[in-house]
Formats: C-alpha cells, sequence, structure tokens
C-alpha cells in the first residue's frame, strides 16, 4: 500500500524547530518590551487601591486643603508649587468662563465678577490624579517616579533626574521642579500620615468634609459608598490616564 | 535661587487668562530647542553623506567628507544641552544604566549611542584609516601620534584592506540611512506622544521632525561648503551646489506640505484645544511661526530654490543666493524648533490661559549659553577639518565598491 507521508527531511525538522524555539528565545527576550503597552494595562491592585472623591457642591473654597498640604509637606511658599490648590470657576451670563487661582486658593478668594452677570460659580479642589495609567509614570525616563501597589504615584527625589518630561506629560498640572531640589515633586496622599493610620492632611483640614478618600477595592468603603450615590466624573476623561480623583458635580468647563 | 524666583514673579504678571499655578514657570527652555536642532542636524547631514555613498551620486562627492564631520562634530555635542538642563546632571547616567522601558525618553541614550558608535565613528573610520596611515607617515610629532591613534595603530594599507574597508563602510552607510530616520523620527515621538499637550501630541510629528531635520543638515552642510571653499580660495564645484540645492528645494516642499497637513487637519477637526492654540498661534506665538518659520525659513526659501530649479543666474550670484537661503533655512528650522518646545508649553492645559517666556543673556538658560553650544560643534568641526581634510584623502576611494 502506498502511504502519502508528509515529505519532512530532517533538514526540515531543524529548520522548523529552529525557526519554533528562535521564536519563543526571541519573544521572551522581548518581553521588557511590555512596557510599551503601558497605557492599556489594567490596574493590579489586589490589596489596598485608593481612590478620592471629592464633592464640588461641598467645597466652600476657604482654602484650607492647600495651605495644610503646604504646610504638612514643606512645600516651596512662593505662589508657583502647588500640590493641591483650589480653583474658583465663573461662568458668567454670557457663557464665558472665568477660572481664578489666586495663591492657590490659600489665602481665599474674592468674587471678582459683579453678582448680577454671573450665571453659576463654584469651587474645584485640585490635586494629583494618582492615576491608574499615569503618563508621568510611563514618561520617567530612569523609573523614579513609580506607582505604589496601594495606587498611589509617587517620585523618589533620590533617583529623580531632573528632566522635566513628567511635568510635560501630566495633564492636570500637578508636578512641578522643586527649585532647591532640582527633582519632581507631588502629593503623596500624605502616605507618611495613612503609614501612621491617619487622613492626609488635605482630607483633615477640610471642614466641610467635601474630600472623601478610601480603598477602592472594599465595597464598603467610604469612597465607594461615595461613587455609588452620586454621579460622578473624573477631568479629561478622553486622555485615559485611569484617573482615581472622581468628582461629584463637575461641570463641563472644569479642566 | 531668589532671581529665579524674582522671574517667576514677573511672569506671574504677564500671565493672560487662567494657567495652573505649577505652569507659570516654563520646563524646557532654549537648550531643549537646541536639542532636536543639534540632533537634526547631524541626521539631515549624515543622510546627505549617505545619498552619496549609497545611490552614488558622484556629483555631491566634494561634500561627502565634510557632511560626515559635520554630522559628528555636531553629534558630539547633542547631548549637552540635554544634560547640563537636567535638576540633577550628576544622575544623567542613570538614564543608560536603569533604564525606565516604557518611556520615550530612556531610550534616547541608546539610539544616540547607536549612531554615534556604531554608525557615525565606524563609517567616518572605514572612510578614514587608509588616509589616516597614509598621514601618519608624512607627518611628525602630535599629528603623527594621533593619526596612529585614531588609525588604532594598524598599518594594512593593502588593496585587499582598502577593499574591505569600503565594503565594510558601505554596509555601515546601508544600516546607518535607516539609523539617522530612527534618530530623528525617534526625537519627534518625544513631542508626539505627550497626550497632554495638544500642541505636541500628533502622529505626523516623528515625521515633520524627520524632514525638517534633512532640510536643516543639507542646508547647514551645503553653507559650511560654499563657507570652507572660499577660505581655501578655491572654485566652487558648482553642479555639486546645484544638486545639493534641488534636493533642498524638494525635502522643504515636502516638509512645508506635512506641516502645512498638520496645522490643517488641527483647524479641521477643531478639537477641544482648537480656541486656545489659534489664539497662541496668532498671539504669542505669531512671530516665531509666521515670520521666521514661515516667511523667512520656508516660502521665501522655497521660493527662491524653487525658481532657481529652471532660471540660473551666473555662478557668483548663484553662490551668493546659496549661501544667503542656507543661513535662511537653518534660522527657519531652529524656530520650528522653537515653536514646537517653548510654543507647546505657553497655554495652560486647562486651556484656559498662556503664561510667557522671557530668557535672559547669562546664565545656564540664557541666550549666552545657547549661542555656546551652537558654536562648540563648529570648533570641533574646525578640528575635525583640520586634522581629517577630505580634501587631501586619496581618491578613487568609493569607485571600488563592494559589487
Amino acid at each position: 500500500m502506498n502511504i502519502n507521508k508528509p515529505n519532512l527531511s530532517r533538514r526540515d525538522f531543524f529548520k522548523a524547530g529552529s525557526i519554533i524555539v528562535g521564536g519563543i528565545t526571541v519573544a521572551t527576550a522581548l518581553t521588557p518590551f511590555d512596557g510599551l503597552l503601558f497605557a492599556t494595562e489594567p490596574p493590579k491592585g489586589k490589596g489596598k487601591w485608593y481612590g478620592i472623591g471629592i464633592d464640588i457642591n461641598k467645597c466652600i473654597g476657604c482654602g484650607n486643603c492647600a495651605k495644610a498640604c503646604k504646610l504638612e509637606n514643606n512645600v516651596p511658599k512662593d505662589p508657583f508649587y502647588f500640590r493641591s490648590w483650589v480653583e474658583q470657576y465663573t461662568i458668567k451670563n454670557d457663557g464665558s468662563v472665568l477660572v481664578e487661582s489666586p495663591n492657590g486658593g490659600i489665602d481665599g478668594f474674592k468674587q471678582s465678577v459683579p453678582d448680577e452677570e454671573i450665571f453659576k460659580s463654584f469651587f474645584v479642589p485640585k490635586m494629583c490624579n494618582h492615576c491608574a495609567k499615569s503618563p508621568c509614570v510611563q514618561v520617567c525616563p530612569v523609573g523614579a517616579t513609580f506607582e505604589t501597589p496601594e495606587g498611589i504615584v509617587l517620585v523618589d527625589e533620590n533617583y529623580c533626574i531632573g528632566c522635566r518630561y513628567c511635568v510635560q506629560a501630566c495633564p492636570y498640572g500637578c508636578r512641578f521642579i522643586n527649585p532647591e531640589k532640582g527633582t519632581a515633586e507631588k502629593c503623596t496622599l500624605c502616605i507618611h500620615r495613612l503609614d501612621k493610620g491617619m487622613q492626609p492632611a488635605c482630607f483633615e483640614m477640610c471642614p466641610t468634609e467635601a474630600r472623601i478618600f478610601g480603598d477602592l477595592n472594599d465595597p464598603g468603603s467610604k469612597i465607594n459608598y461615595f461613587l455609588k450615590n452620586h454621579t460622578c466624573m473624573v477631568i479629561k476623561p478622553n486622555l485615559n490616564t485611569g484617573s482615581k480623583l472622581f468628582y461629584n458635580a463637575l461641570s463641563p468647563e472644569v479642566r | 535661587m531668589t532671581q529665579h524666583i524674582q522671574h517667576l514673579y514677573e511672569v506671574l504678571s504677564k500671565v493672560d487668562g487662567y494657567v495652573y499655578p505649577n505652569e507659570i514657570e516654563l520646563n524646557w527652555s532654549i537648550l531643549i530647542v537646541l536639542y532636536p536642532y543639534i540632533t537634526g542636524l547631524v541626521a539631515g547631514a549624515f543622510i546627505l553623506a549617505s545619498l552619496e555613498r549609497i545611490f552614488k551620486l558622484h556629483v555631491l562627492r566634494p561634500t561627502y567628507g565634510i557632511a560626515l564631520l559635520t554630522a559628528l562634530s555636531f553629534m558630539l555635542v547633542a547631548t549637552m544641552p540635554l544634560v547640563s538642563h537636567l535638576g540633577k546632571p550628576q544622575r544623567a547616567y542613570e538614564i543608560m544604566v536603569t533604564p525606565h522601558l516604557s518611556s520615550a525618553m530612556a531610550i534616547f541614550g541608546f539610539v544616540y549611542l547607536w549612531y554615534l558608535m556604531v554608525v557615525l565613528l565606524l563609517e567616518i573610520w572605514f572612510d578614514y584609516r587608509r588616509d589616516m596611515i597614509i598621514w601618519a607617515g608624512e607627518t611628525t610629532g602630535l599629528k603623527r601620534f594621533l593619526y596612529r591613534a585614531f588609525s588604532l595603530w594598524s598599518t594594512d594599507i593593502s588593496p585587499k584592506a582598502v577593499a574591505l574597508d569600503n565594503k565594510l563602510g558601505y554596509i555601515v552607510t546601508i544600516i546607518g540611512v535607516p539609523s539617522a530616520f530612527l534618530l530623528h523620527g525617534y526625537v519627534g515621538f518625544i513631542f508626539g506622544s505627550i497626550k497632554a499637550n495638544p500642541w505636541w501630541s500628533t502622529v505626523l510629528m516623528p515625521v515633520i521632525f524627520l524632514f525638517s531635520a534633512i532640510v536643516s543638515g543639507i542646508a547647514l552642510v551645503m553653507l559650511v561648503y560654499i563657507v570652507i571653499t572660499s577660505i581655501r580660495k578655491l572654485k566652487i564645484d558648482m553642479p555639486c551646489v546645484d544638486t545639493i540645492a534641488s534636493y533642498l528645494f524638494y525635502i522643504l516642499l515636502i516638509d512645508f506640505v506635512l506641516e502645512g497637513l498638520d496645522q490643517i487637519h488641527r483647524i479641521y477637526i477643531a478639537e477641544e484645544s482648537f480656541d486656545v492654540l489659534h489664539n497662541l498661534v496668532f498671539g504669542r506665538l505669531f512671530f516665531t511661526l509666521f515670520i521666521m518659520q514661515g516667511l523667512i525659513g520656508t516660502v521665501i526659501p522655497l521660493l527662491t530654490l524653487g525658481t532657481l530649479q529652471f532660471y540660473k543666474p551666473k555662478i557668483q550670484i548663484r553662490k551668493a543666493i546659496y549661501t544667503v537661503i542656507a543661513a535662511l533655512i537653518l534660522i527657519g528650522i531652529f524656530f520650528m524648533r522653537w515653536n514646537v518646545v517653548i510654543g507647546g508649553q505657553l497655554f495652560s492645559k486647562s486651556f484656559y490661559g498662556y503664561t510667557s517666556f522671557k530668557i535672559g543673556l547669562i546664565g545656564t538658560e540664557g541666550y549666552l549659553m545657547a549661542a555656546f553650544w551652537l558654536i562648540v560643534p563648529f570648533i570641533i568641526l574646525s578640528f575635525l577639518l583640520w586634522l581629517f581634510p577630505p580634501w587631501k584623502k586619496k581618491e578613487d576611494d568609493h569607485e571600488i565598491q563592494v559589487g
């Protein structure tokens, strides 16, 4: 009987074999380049995974949060360096938008628009969004900025080279270069206080409890309660940064 | 330090509309304008040299050596503005030792080293090895030592060895062209990949950077060639310069079309950032964009070079025109980098306002420092031209080609 055997010589076998083995080796060697897919990676947190909520309806623009942050974290006092600040939005009757933040709101606000011209006005506290897909972490050339397993984005100031690429990459303007240290600086969610079981300074100083933070992985946490009971939004959702700073009553004018 | 803060207060008084408080300070200043400018000159000069070698365009022969040495001179300086701009320059090596692979910037060190060590130095070495050995025999003292050292004490100038030099040099050139494209396309990616910044974030950025790089590199080599021949009181090789000028015209045209396409696309899709960018372009960027980059750096050179494609005045006049046009293009491309780097930081990412930029004369970020980093490559080039004069090379080099 004539059986149709595939015509596979030893040579072909080795050829095919080496292609497969070589391919696997190359693919393995290329694994570090997974990093390039950074912004499409899902969040990794399994334990605590911190998220922040801010209720714009509750913010009275006292600026305590911004002041507390500067004091607690020894942030340079000049009005060019903020880890946390407050913006006042005034939407006029003609639809134009005025945004102000004198000294980050630390000294409070004065409304510069006459009452009769105002359609509505509100305060928006700003801080690091602790993004799950942080553009700043992605672009740091030495890995000095990183995300902790709890989802807090930090900078290792002993490692940062001060190239300022992260400052450029942050869509929310939350980073600056410390003029004395020459390295990048940003909100740490007061991790030094969290470690001691305390709240971040800005949360503690907020007189109206407009700020909430907690573990997004814990269904019973304050932050999850906040998210369930309010219609929350992040700033610039189109940028897909995986922001974990959720605002209640966020107007589309806020950027 | 206090001076810096004082400067920021001054800027604060010039803020128009609302900018995030951390945005008042411009993070990337003139040194970062120089970085893409200088790497662009390198890539462009190298590509011009490669045209001669790969496509055997012998009419470009007089500029081959000059182009390579120009590329090397600027390449040696390319990282200096970057490193001196760092907040912690002493940690710059970390970018090579512990690169963070998801960062576009982290790869720069490797792309740079690949280009400098593997491509440029090797190509120049293979090209000059025989000449260095010959020159070592004809000179004495330090020069002789330098030739010996740079030729790595090799002595073989048999036809076989020279043929091998040529063959390897040819291979390096072939690797070099995509490398030059990579180097500068990559520099564009550093900006183009920042999604937070709508002025930078365009997929065309690497391509635009690449073509503007080629334009600037070719203009530079043309200018250097004309100046050197004038200094040496030699007759200029007009067919060579005419050919370079025609390449310059076509590539400048492509560059212009690409940048035009980018702007038309922005205007047509008119995204959220449109208003802020529109006001930027017609406000704080008007002079550098429309006058310096557009009119002086693009439209005038395009019209002039275009006219010269079918109307050729006398050699002396042509030479003068080419000199002026090359200089204008170099100025224009400098402002193109300026408009990208500085322009991209003048508006707030809140899209509600603008900060301003003032540059001082002195200081690490001042005009003088920038001028210094632009002059150093020419000093290096003078030294290289003295040590490795391309015009003293034994000719017939690339005739012994691979196959």
